[in-house]
């Protein structure tokens, strides 16, 4: 199977700026050489804590940013060097959910108008064709039909996220990225999305790009995971082998601190001690060794490259 | 109230009902609401947002939103005072020394525009009497308790400089300055990275240890429940559907409610095609339909239950759920829909 989307090498570094001149002054090494490929009608997981460079993965993809340095393809193709038209094309492709449904919706617009946006800017469809387009995408994310004449302050927040999602799929795409998708929502509601994403990729077979902080739910959703650690992807395996095996100490400590509410599943005490440094300047060596309990000297000099290591890629000197 | 602990609790909670006047009617925030929790013990608060819990521990404090909101009954005993017949000046010397909060934002609880030390040393002074020397010297030995580097140094820095897992660790030095009797922790952690929070539960507990403290710990978060609770209380629509020792309410739930809350939440390891959802959408507190809250999405639900509300009753020592299943007699006329 051909991969849908690789990603190779990608960097990117924001340049800080100081003073009147805007001379640079640093770099934040935000992205840093991350590599991962996601296969059609798969989602990969995409887990790491807050500034590992999820979130600029994400939009690197998105064609939100430029890279610095590296490839993205897109069935093959060169993302980077497309043309206007084609990179149109890469764009309906290519969709996005975010975390707040209350802030990526307009409250000034009628939930029809926000799913038909899409297709208004893309297809030149008639009116009928496009309502019809519209209440087929709202039965899609099971909201009634009428729903496509209310605001979003008529709906709770699981039901607004079905109508983000709606929007995400109007263009038939086939990567969706979804960033945080749940977290904003209520307890009681999360389980309705989850689920509900799953059927659509069972049922379009689009692909996704998941990033959350909540490990179990991204094991759920996830055919591979990669964690990020400071801009670098430090495991990237099987979703099942990576959260029922953690090889990297940072994978092992985040899966360790993800409390699970079983009693029975016997909880190792997460041994990681101090804080995320600072992305400007990261550690030289393996960028988790100073938190690292299993640091060795020479972790502390050379970065471990990814490589394969027990059904994984593992980017660490122990294995 | 039944599920209270043997001990006398420091703080007892009865039948405290707070209720908010909106444009949209009045919302029953708290409605009715019991426990207890006693010295060096810890009560999880869970529910979803609007479900009051937050607004449960506001009212212990005396410190909901005026006017809108009102508590309109009940009693709060503090070692055995009740706080809702406290004058606004008593209370004042009571929030912070006996009963301290920490919440979600750690910026919502610092000024940022004065440094860490100006901060703590305008609490501690208050508290303590203290001046001058001891006084930097008492705010320096508190940063050290919550494990912060370096602290004389610290309390000449401003909150900006400080990381949020920091902030939120100076905060916690604050709260148990006095040390109080009753700590409240409203989602403290949800603002911090899963390896920050796994530190930061850590440090919760050694000094809940120390100081004994009686800790009331609102959260919706069911693993941090079952790693530092003693008890849960679980709440829907501003009321407790049930309480009991987080170990026997997680693994036999008694409220249909607590029952899919828990099967709704994907677990590390057990990949199930698909997770248990529970089906509609949080209630309307404006709009509370007449007899059990949760019906409109109760899995097992009655007739009964659409017209009267459940009352508390006891499913074992300690263990207590508002649910006409449970209700004495009730069981055998229990009938799904068909």
């Amino acid at each position: 199977m051909s991969a849908l989307l690789e990603v190779e090498a990608l960097t990117k570094h924001f340049p800080v700026r100081r003073g009147l001149l805007g001379r640079a002054t640093g770099l934040v090494r935000a992205v840093d050489g991350v590599s991962f490929t996601i296969d059609p009608a798969t989602t990969l997981g995409l887990v790491g804590e807050s500034g590992c460079g999820k979130t600029t993965t994400s939009k690197l993809v998105l064609g939100l940013e430029r890279p610095t340095a590296g490839a993205i393809r897109f069935q093959g193709e060169n993302v980077l060097a497309l043309d206007r038209a084609q990179l149109r094309r890469y764009r309906r492709a290519v969709q996005a959910v975010f975390q707040d449904p209350y802030a990526s919706l307009d409250p000034r617009m009628r939930v029809g108008t926000i799913v038909a946006e899409p297709l208004v800017i893309n297809e030149r469809l008639d009116r009928a064709a496009r309502r019809r387009r519209v209440l087929e995408l709202l039965d899609l994310v099971s909201l009634p039909a009428r729903a496509a004449d209310l605001f979003p302050h008529e709906f709770s927040g699981g039901q607004r996220q079905r109508v983000a999602i709606a929007r995400a799929l109007a263009l038939s795409p086939r990567l969706v990225v979804l960033d945080e998708p749940v977290s904003a929502l209520d307890v009681s509601i999360r389980a309705q999305i989850l689920n509900l994403l799953r059927d659509l990729q069972q049922r379009l077979g689009v692909s996704y790009l998941f990033i959350a902080h909540d490990l179990a739910a991204v094991a759920h959703m996830s055919h591979t995971i990669a964690v990020m650690y400071l801009g670098q992807i430090v495991e990237w395996g099987p979703a099942d082998v990576v959260a029922r095996e953690p090889r990297h100490p940072y994978t092992q400590a985040l899966f360790a601190a993800a409390l699970p509410i079983d009693f029975d599943t016997p909880r190792a005490e997460p041994a990681v001690s101090g804080e995320v440094p600072s992305p400007l300047r990261p550690p030289a060596g393996c960028r988790f060794h100073p938190r690292c309990p299993h640091a060795m000297p020479h972790c502390a000099t050379d970065p471990p490259a990814l490589r394969p290591h027990a059904a994984r890629q593992v980017a660490c000197h122990l294995y | 109230m039944s599920g209270s602990p043997p001990s006398r609790p420091v703080i007892d909670v009865r039948d405290l009902r707070t209720h908010l006047v909106t444009r949209w009617g009045t919302v029953k925030a708290v409605d009715g609401v019991s426990f207890a929790v006693a010295e060096g013990e810890t009560l999880g608060l869970v529910g979803e947002s609007g479900s009051g819990k937050s607004m449960t521990c506001l009212s212990l404090l005396r410190l909901v939103p005026r006017p809108a909101a009102r508590i309109l009954g009940g009693q709060v005993w503090l070692d055995g005072e009740d706080l809702l017949a406290k004058s606004e000046a008593e209370m004042r010397k009571i929030r912070g020394r006996r009963i301290a909060m920490i919440l979600q934002d750690p910026m919502s609880s610092l000024n940022p525009v004065f440094s860490i030390g100006m901060q703590m040393r305008e609490a501690i002074g208050l508290y303590h009497g203290l001046r001058g020397r001891g006084l930097a010297a008492r705010a320096a030995e508190l940063l050290a308790a919550v494990r912060i580097p370096s602290p004389a140094e610290r309390l000449r820095a401003f909150p900006h400089q400080l990381s949020g897992g920091m902030r939120q660790r100076v905060v916690g030095a604050m709260a148990i300055a006095a040390p109080p009797r009753l700590l409240i922790a409203d989602e403290p952690t949800t603002s911090l990275d899963l390896t920050i929070q796994a530190q930061y539960l850590g440090l919760l507990e050694e000094l809940q240890e120390r100081h004994r403290l009686a800790l009331v710990f609102v959260t919706h978060n069911l693993g941090i429940v079952a790693r530092i609770c003693d008890r849960v209380a679980v709440m829907y629509a501003g009321r407790i559907v049930e309480m009991g020792p987080v170990r026997r309410l997680f693994t036999r739930p008694a409220h249909p409610y607590s029952r899919a809350l828990l099967e709704s939440i994907p677990r590390l390891g057990a990949r199930a095609a698909r997770l248990t959802a529970i089906e509609g959408q949080p209630p309307d507190l404006a709009r509370l339909p007449a007899g059990c809250a949760f019906a409109p999405r109760c899995a097992s639900v009655m007739e009964r239950c659409r017209v009267e509300a459940p009352p508390e009753t006891v499913v074992e020592a300690g263990h207590v759920t508002r649910c006409w299943l449970e209700a004495p007699g009730a069981g055998a006329t229990a009938a799904g829909p068909p």
